[in-house]
């Protein structure tokens, strides 16, 4: 992997989990019970500590000085390299588990590839965040079913929230220029690969949960290219106001 | 055996500080008592969630949004070891959050104070865990098993609770003159309602001498709060910033810092439900309760699905 | 509506390989396998555990603390059950 593909790539990882566990927080004291309350917290805290590792590497490696926190409070909207996905509202709990189950099953596999790739640095954070990751897929999994099939209500809640989250899903397996360089240039990292297992997931558990599957016809998204939807500027005004105010301080 | 019988034996096991379990007779007075104060304290720890998670998303550094949150999660976890410790006497987790959401219950009153700038979560952590800590440090001995085991396990797990606020003080404290503006800003609004926390003085607390009797309270309330205040004095001192009590000076006699009449009037009006956020309080407690029905339910109902598809 | 409330379990752990499951606390769950996720989520965030054990708490039977003498001041006599009864001279060494 060249120091540019690694950095490029670093950053995706890392504002990913970022930005999605930025909006997980947003749960936190306000969940349907304390027990989901305290296991999306803890999500939560797995993708903003993976953020943390991703973003200082890749700051490492452009060598400019800029570290995790340079990275994630000082760049502006289409400098952030996450699918748009992570930045949609939370809306309920189903909207918010519909979105995690879509992210997971797309994160899971992908960091399942990015153990295996030679840059090491890459690799041993792959193999770190695999762990949570898998755990991560199994209880959205577990939630996406739960409520798909459990009352008349919550199984309606589900398929709207499906309609609603599945435009953005597209993104995620859609492959763009610098996953197919990575594919060509980086094996065994296959984007295909990505794509059918996200495809596996999302068939058998929405078919556990009696959902149906919208038609793949997805509007273009380009969150990876910096094109953002109107969501981010507002995520990014709160999470980076305090240390643009006071740019000199120390925290 | 007959109730003198067994309330001879309650005493006797109040006596030698054996601790009283959920299945032991107990007098209806003392399970109401232990019941009031598990499901106070339970409903602060989950109140006290909101001021704190006010911050989350605006933490000005990743180190400290992950410290925050774990933090605030935490809080999550001791309201469900105390909510759990006080269901073992009888009274379930939902019965005491309808009474916490309907505004009946009661819950410490220094959550009804906003978080306004980010020194606040640090004189948060500093002050009032410090305050919280000192009084559940006494808890550890209450004579109620359950509330006993859920103190030490609380107070484990927050010893990173105010060690994570004074280093956010120490930060901006030592910062730049703005910071050092808010540090000193939100010590100043934090201090008297922290005193506060530890309630009325004794001569005015209805259920303490009782409590005390019965080792519910193993400490007083201004004992609690005057070693508080003894502890915190140097912790001031070193960030270089003022406490808002002229009256505070060192009693050598005393062997402890005197310090200024605090605004009781202020806790009586704050406590019934007229300070700063108390109405912002319950309806976000209200608001969770409510969107998360259908989750519960639903969840209760796949649960039951699976259960009739497996036998 | 109380019907629909999520029922207790008890929480037991191993904190590492060779201890027994201690008692911890309990939280409430739909289901058991969710009460194991939960348990995970709630009591196992600061490495305390390897091994959970969750058991809905209405499966618990308990002794009645009002029958305490019957059923367990017997054996407090019956100390020729403790090696300490028993007098072995010195020079045996430790047996």
């Amino acid at each position: 992997m060249s120091p540019n593909q690694s950095f490029e790539l670093c950053l995706r990882m890392g504002d990913n989990a970022l930005i999605l566990g930025q909006r997980l927080a947003e749960w936190c004291g306000h969940g349907p019970i304390l027990e989901q309350d305290i296991a999306l917290t803890n999500i939560s805290l797995d993708l903003i500590g993976q953020s943390r590792l991703w973003l200082s590497l890749a700051g490492q490696i452009e060598g400019q000085g800029r570290d995790e926190d340079k990275l994630a409070f000082f760049r502006d909207s289409n400098e952030f390299r996450h699918l748009n996905l992570c930045e949609q509202p939370n809306g309920h709990w189903g909207t918010t588990l519909m979105r995690q189950f879509l992210f997971d099953a797309f994160h899971l596999p992908l960091l399942e590839q990015l153990c295996k790739v030679e840059d090491q640095q890459v690799a041993s954070i792959a193999q770190k965040s695999v762990k949570e990751v898998r755990y991560h897929l199994r209880w959205s999994s577990e939630w996406v079913v739960r409520l798909g099939a459990g009352t008349d209500e919550s199984h309606e809640k589900m398929q709207q929230a499906l309609l609603d989250v599945w435009p953005f899903a597209g993104e995620a397996i859609q492959p763009n220029a610098f996953d197919l360089e990575l594919t060509e240039t980086c094996p065994p990292y296959n984007v295909q690969a990505v794509n059918k297992a996200w495809w596996s997931s999302v068939n058998e558990v929405f078919n556990q949960a009696n959902l149906d599957v919208p038609e793949a016809n997805w509007a273009p998204q380009k969150g990876r290219e910096g094109i953002h939807t109107e969501r981010l500027g507002f995520i990014l005004a709160e999470m980076q106001f305090l240390p643009r105010a006071y740019p000199d301080a120390q925290w | 055996m007959e109730q003198a019988d067994l309330q001879r034996l309650f005493d006797s096991k109040i006596e030698q500080e054996i601790r009283i379990e959920p299945k032991d007779w107990m007098p209806e007075a003392y399970r109401k008592n232990n019941l009031r104060q598990i499901s106070q304290h339970a409903h602060s720890e989950i109140v006290g969630m909101l001021p704190e998670a006010n911050w989350i998303s605006r933490a000005p550094s990743l180190r400290r949004k992950v410290a925050l949150l774990a933090k605030v999660q935490d809080e999550a976890g001791h309201g469900l070891y105390l909510y759990s410790a006080a269901e073992t006497l009888g009274t379930s987790r939902d019965e005491m959050l309808e009474d916490l959401n309907s505004g009946k219950a009661k819950y410490s009153s220094i959550f009804n104070y906003p978080t306004l700038n980010w020194a606040d979560i640090g004189a948060v952590g500093w002050l009032v865990d410090g305050a919280a800590i000192t009084n559940q440090v006494a808890l550890c001995r209450t004579s109620y098993g359950p509330y006993a085991r859920a103190m030490v396990r609380v107070c484990k797990e927050e010893s990173f609770h105010q060690r994570q606020g004074y280093e956010i003080m120490m930060s901006m404290a030592f910062g730049t003159p703005e910071q050092k503006q808010m540090a000193q800003d939100a010590l100043n609004r934090w201090w008297w309602p922290a005193l506060m926390m530890f309630g009325p003085n004794d001569s005015e607390s209805p259920h303490s001498q009782q409590s005390l009797n019965w080792k519910i309270k193993r400490v007083s309330n201004d004992d609690l709060r005057q070693e508080f205040i003894d502890k915190s004095i140097p912790q001031v001192e070193y960030l270089g910033l003022t406490l808002p009590d002229p009256d505070l000076k060192w009693n050598e006699e005393r062997g402890h810092y005197d310090f200024g009449p605090i605004d009781w009037e202020e806790f009586y009006r704050v406590i019934s439900g007229n300070g700063p956020c108390n109405k912002d309080r319950l309806e976000a407690r209200n608001k969770a309760h409510n969107d998360g029905a259908w989750v519960r339910e639903a969840a209760m109902a796949f649960a039951e699905k699976r259960q009739t598809n497996v036998a | 509506m109380n019907s629909k409330n999520w029922p207790l379990f008890e929480v037991f752990i191993r904190s590492k390989n060779g201890l027994s499951h201690k008692h911890v606390g309990s939280l409430h769950a739909a289901d058991p396998a969710m009460a194991l996720e939960n348990a995970r989520d709630v009591y196992c965030r600061r490495n305390e555990g390897v091994s959970i054990w969750v058991v809905p708490s209405d499966h618990i039977t308990a002794s009645d603390p009002g029958d305490a003498e019957e059923l367990y001041e017997p054996a407090r006599d019956k100390i020729y059950r403790h090696p300490t009864f028993y007098t072995i001279p010195d020079e045996i060494g430790h047996m």
